[in-house]
């Protein structure tokens, strides 16, 4: 048997498998979403008028029929499940705006944020990772103690004291804002430190247990020079010991940035997030569920396919 | 001029003193083998002689010289060209020794780059010129692939391809047919032997002193750091004259040595350990006296590092005379009414495995009888391993059954099962594995014996005590930790665990495989004593044709899958009916002609 | 560059005994404030509002006079609580749900470990703020959403290591010694399949501890006047032109407790693996 007619329908089955599993999560997700709405105490509507509102019943009914809220609660999943699928969203409560729209005003701000985190944070581990690893040392001290501050700081601390120095002090960098470059700068610092700290500990266990293997020393007895062996050969380990952790983390980046755009006073998804939760504001916040099981999904089919570019092991013959 | 010239070599790591006072010679076209066991320091040895003893290493030598370079003399940088360009340096086949990232082809022509060897474009000529030089058929197709999509022999053609490709003037190959199965094993000694020929000078570091004996000019056997004896293969391996080179000779299993001790008898314990300048193997050496014990000798005349050296050649006849015979042993084993009877234990019919649609196990039959051992041998996926553990109960047959005691065994609910598993009890390769890694050694073996109805307490702390003393353990070990243990240890307690449900059958599954040869021995013999006195009948599972040689009545050969002969072990072994069996024969090493 | 270099070898050999000071110090802060701080954490001095850290205030004072230092070494308790009650909450649950997929059964596992990937698609923080919208804000209900955010990694994490144990040469033996399931469960699936994540917990306790004070400096967790350090930061956030060291010492506390129990926790898993795989 010759490999290539396998492999197709293998792939094909294999991203079929995926993208199920994909939509299992996020039907999930919305099921999260919609159970969590039923378990919101109070009556709804009363919520939906906001605090201080006096609606007569006949009024309340009406609303709750033209919600839909005198149906059953499984009519009511199926017929919210049914919206969902036709890409409704909704209109959020508090804003009396359709959700879509919304997130998508939002979106932007908190995008080039995460990315900014993510690129930083990637670099400046690996940058960690390469000059400690197989290290013994000072240097090496020096570095597990600065991964282990990193990963120890809560992001909002951090965000509190670069504001301090760097704003109110040294008066850098803006305050707050998100009007141009320069007001990104100690928001993705923030939001990246916690993570580098992470990455570099996992970046560099991943070299060495690379350079542990006996690859290494055959590749050191070919005549390799060991920066060569950590870059031609550890640090694709690495990073294949690292690819989950990235992905999750970068996922994660949209939880991370509710704090920071608080501390920094910036729009965007983290922000929205907040406003809805607090304001109770079900349609929004079941939005945003949506959104971060969608990148979070996204994100682990690329995991999964750079995993079969990385590590030939994993692809079937 | 002596291509490498190695004079008085010392490599310590922090205050272990791991290579001692090693000298040795080699020649272009010429095979050195340096034979040790685990810890002797002959792989630390190796890697100096390509500079990578590591960072904690201190390495002083009076010499060290390679084709007119000191290099004790080579910067870092010097070294880089030295290695993989003048000297080649190949590794076990593990999975890992070709990066598993990176295609064949890449790593083949690593060496190519690193040296300015030959521009890109040619590389994969020259390549699939060095992979068919290592006997690796389709080379393109080969060099296109991965490390994990090779077998395990053209995985180490390809790294032997790779070695050469600096077409280096020695070549160190580290244990390079040790995961190998024996006919593969002796094609890639076939393609180092050829490398010889053609010039190449061949160090080669095995534990294996009958392995290496068909390819080496010369040995050195090396003990505790010091090599302790050297001298041309021929005489070295016909008139051994140090008590250890005799003690490893002596503890290979084979057909010679059947109905025979392996190990020698044990050293006597009175006296100091060795000093730090004494013999390293006075601590285990028949022999050893105080002067042994202070000083270690000079190499003499013959190459020998001993104060009394034998000077008998090693006779068939066994190191130590056993009490009794195989024959007498048989007939008393007659008297015993469990072997009187015939009666078999255990019965295999018909029993096939599949897993994911692929056949591991098709068609086997066989019979265990009371008191008999029968030796299973197969190579690697021959399917020895799942037929041992649908004998053991712990995997359902897809087809077929077994019986254990003429009651059916395979096919019942597990509860159904247990009240009998005391009657079968199992050995396996990797004793470690097989604790609990929280328990010490008196609750390994007394979980055992929980079962059995003891109850906790001194009853228990007593029998626990017995089977260790039988198993040839001191109590003082029931308090560690099986990772406190040594190999061997740890090989005794998994036996002695066995024991305790006094059981008729054992299934061992490669016991000694992990084990050096003469720690093997010592297992072996145990063996083989705890079946004359309980007339246990032992299924005894090896890919080593030698130790079932040493030790099986009757021998059952496996073959992808399928048993491809079955037969008394001796008629076998002299008239081998299959074609699989006879390839294997020829592959083995020593035992199977002498 | 000599003595930089001997000074930080020299932490390094001192770190587990600086760890372990530190650890004493923060249970004894948290067991009895009083000892170490003798200002009143609540008691407020309009006169005094907003004092730089000096001699008579170390840490400073708030903006309605408070003493900063008693303040925060008086939140220790209740911060510590949050961190305690979501990690411990969190590693039961977790350990419950992963040994019921391991060991319930095809569909259970189906089941559990579906709902979370679900609950692994949100992130923690999010999942958390979802929470505290239904249960309501408040110390306990910030310690029930954080365990909800982090039961599903627990879970995972059990549940492999349950199937790892289930599949392991022990568990084999003490099945060929007869030994019946529900023993062997107990007795050698359980204790080395949690092992690892209790381990794991002091770890975990960190990273709850930080989602905790988190939540209540997003206003969430305990109200004012509870010097919980979450809380006390937020308030700092108003006066970080004027008065840097609200914002400063709280966050300090938080992070230097976390710091502590994840370099205690490390250490404990390493060699927790070294015992085990050595």
């Amino acid at each position: 048997m010759k490999t290539p007619d396998l492999t197709v329908p293998a792939l094909l089955r294999g991203t079929a498998r995926r993208l199920a599993g994909a939509l299992a999560v996020l039907i999930g997700a919305a099921t999260v979403a919609f159970a969590a709405l039923q378990l919101i105490p109070g009556d709804p509507v009363t919520v939906m008028l906001g605090p201080g509102t006096a609606a007569t019943p006949e009024v309340k009914a009406q609303i709750r029929a033209q919600y839909g809220l005198d149906q059953p609660v499984l009519v009511q999943y199926l017929h919210y499940l049914g919206r969902l699928a036709t890409g409704d969203l909704g209109e959020s409560y508090q804003q009396q705006r359709p959700v879509a729209d919304l997130i998508g005003d939002q979106l932007a701000p908190t995008v080039e944020l995460a990315l900014a985190a993510m690129f930083l944070a990637l670099v400046s581990a690996l940058l960690a990772a390469l000059a400690t690893a197989g290290r013994r040392g000072p240097a090496r001290s020096a570095g597990s103690l600065a991964e282990l501050l990193a990963v120890s700081s809560p992001s909002y601390w951090i965000g509190i004291l670069l504001l301090t120095a760097f704003s109110f002090q040294l008066r850098i960098f803006p305050v707050a804002g998100d009007q141009d470059l320069s007001a990104l700068v100690l928001p993705a610092v923030t939001l990246a430190l916690p993570l580098t700290g992470v990455l570099a500990q996992v970046l560099r266990e991943g070299l060495e247990t690379a350079l542990g293997q006996p690859f290494t020393l055959t590749a050191r007895s070919r005549g390799l020079a060991p920066v060569a062996v950590l870059l031609r050969h550890a640090l694709r380990h690495a990073a294949a010991s690292a690819l989950t952790l990235t992905g999750w983390l970068t996922g994660s980046l949209l939880g991370g940035a509710v704090l920071v755009e608080s501390v920094f006073g910036r729009p965007g998804i983290g922000a929205l997030s907040l406003q809805g939760t607090t304001s109770k504001d079900m349609p929004l916040v079941v939005g945003l569920v949506l959104l971060s099981a969608l990148v979070f999904v996204t994100i682990s089919i690329a995991v999964d396919l750079l995993y079969l570019a990385i590590d030939p092991r994993l692809r079937k013959r | 001029m002596t291509l490498l010239a190695v004079d008085g070599l010392d490599v310590r790591f922090g205050g272990v003193h791991a290579v001692r006072d090693v000298s040795l010679t080699l020649d272009r076209g010429e095979c050195l083998a340096v034979v040790g066991e685990s810890g002797s320091g002959k792989s630390v040895t190796a890697r100096t002689l390509v500079g990578l003893t590591g960072s904690g290493a201190t390495v002083t030598a009076r010499a060290l010289h390679f084709d007119g370079t000191d290099l004790t003399r080579l910067s870092e940088p010097r070294w880089r060209a030295v290695r993989g360009r003048r000297i080649g340096l190949v590794l076990q086949d593990a999975l890992t020794s070709l990066d598993p990232l990176r295609t064949v082809g890449a790593e083949v022509a690593e060496p190519l780059r690193v040296h300015r060897l030959a521009p890109r474009a040619e590389r994969p000529a020259r390549v699939h010129d060095l992979l068919t030089g290592a006997g690796v058929p389709d080379p393109e197709r080969r060099a296109a692939q991965h490390p994990h999509q090779l077998s395990g022999g053209l995985r180490q053609r390809a790294l032997i391809a790779s070695a050469l490709a600096g077409e280096p003037d020695l070549l160190i190959a580290d244990e390079p047919t040790t995961a190998l199965d024996a006919t593969v094993q002796a094609q890639v000694l076939d393609l180092l032997d050829a490398l010889r020929r053609s010039g190449t000078a061949l160090l080669l570091i095995s534990h294996d002193l009958s392995v290496v004996a068909r390819l080496a000019d010369r040995v050195a056997v090396m003990f505790g750091g010091r090599i302790v004896e050297t001298g041309p293969t021929e005489g070295l391996l016909a008139r051994p004259r140090h008590p250890y080179t005799r003690a490893l000779l002596a503890a290979v299993p084979g057909a010679r040595t059947r109905g025979r001790r392996l190990s020698g008898p044990v050293p006597a314990t009175d006296g100091p350990p060795p000093g730090p300048d004494g013999c390293p193997y006075a601590r285990r050496c028949p022999a050893a006296d105080a002067v042994c014990r202070a000083t270690v000798p000079p190499l003499d005349g013959h190459g020998t590092r001993c104060w009394h050296p034998a000077s008998d050649t090693l006779t068939p006849e066994p190191v130590v005379t056993p009490q009794k015979t195989r024959s007498t042993d048989r007939e008393e084993r007659r008297r015993r009414p469990d072997a009187a009877t015939g009666e078999t234990l255990v019965e295999v019919d018909g029993v096939s495995k599949a897993y994911r649609g692929r056949p591991v196990v098709e068609e086997v039959s066989l019979r265990l009888d009371a008191g008999e051992t029968l030796g299973l041998v197969g190579e690697s996926g021959s399917g020895k391993t799942t037929l041992a553990r649908i004998v053991l109960g712990l995997e359902e047959p897809d087809t077929g059954a077994v019986r254990l005691d003429g009651q059916p065994w395979s096919g019942l609910p597990e509860r159904h099962r247990r009240p009998r598993r005391s009657h079968i009890q199992a050995v396996q390769q990797d004793p470690l594995s097989s604790f609990d890694p929280r328990w010490t050694v008196a609750r390994v073996v007394g979980e055992a014996l929980a079962r059995t109805g003891i109850p906790r307490g001194r009853a228990r702390t007593l029998r626990t005590t017995e089977l260790l003393d039988q198993v040839g353990l001191a109590a003082a070990l029931l308090d560690r930790r099986p990772t406190e243990l040594s190999g061997g240890q740890r090989q005794r307690v998994a036996i002695a665990r066995a024991l305790a449900s006094g059981p008729r059958i054992l299934v061992c599954d490669e016991p000694v495989s992990a084990l050096d040869v003469s720690v093997q021995a010592q297992i072996l013999d145990l063996l083989e004593d705890l079946r004359r006195d309980t007339g246990l009948a032992v299924l005894f599972i090896s890919h080593d044709l030698g130790v079932v040689q040493h030790l099986a009545d009757r021998v059952a050969v496996m073959h992808d899958g399928r048993l491809v002969e079955t037969g008394h072990a001796e008629e076998l072994f002299a008239r081998p009916a299959a074609e699989y069996t006879r390839r294997l024969l020829a592959a083995t090493p020593l035992g199977a002609g002498a | 560059m000599v003595r930089p270099r001997a000074a930080l070898r020299l932490t390094g050999r001192a770190a587990p005994a600086i760890a372990a000071a530190l650890l004493v110090l923060i249970v004894l802060a948290a067991v009895a404030p009083g000892l170490i701080a003798g200002a009143s954490p609540l008691e407020t001095d309009p006169v005094a509002a907003l004092t730089p850290p000096g001699s008579a205030h170390w840490f400073g004072t708030d903006q309605l006079g408070r003493d900063l230092f008693a303040r925060v070494v008086h939140g220790t308790r209740p911060s510590l609580l949050l961190g305690l009650g979501a990690t411990a909450l969190s590693v039961a649950g977790g350990a419950a749900l992963g040994l019921a997929a391991a060991l319930g059964g095809r569909a259970a596992d189906q089941v559990l470990m579906r709902a979370a990937d679900v609950l692994l698609a949100l992130p923690p923080i999010l999942l958390a703020l979802l929470a505290v919208t239904v249960l309501g804000t408040g110390s306990v209900n910030v310690m029930i959403a954080i365990a909800i955010a982090f039961v599903p990694g627990y879970a995972r994490i059990v549940r492999a290591e349950t199937l790892v144990v289930r599949r392991s040469g022990y568990v084999e033996s003490a099945v060929v010694l007869g030994v019946p399931r529900p023993v062997l469960i107990v007795r050698h699936v359980l204790p080395n399949a949690v092992g690892p994540m209790l381990v794991l917990a002091t770890v975990g306790f960190g990273a709850a501890l930080i989602a905790a004070s988190g939540l209540s400096f997003l206003g969430l967790g305990p109200q004012p006047p509870s010097p919980e350090w979450g809380a006390m930061l937020s308030q700092g956030r108003s006066f970080l032109a004027t008065a840097w060291w609200i914002g400063v010492f709280p966050g300090a506390a938080i992070t230097l407790t976390t710091l502590t129990v994840n370099a205690v926790g490390r250490r404990a898993q390493r060699r927790f693996t070294r015992r085990t795989a050595a």
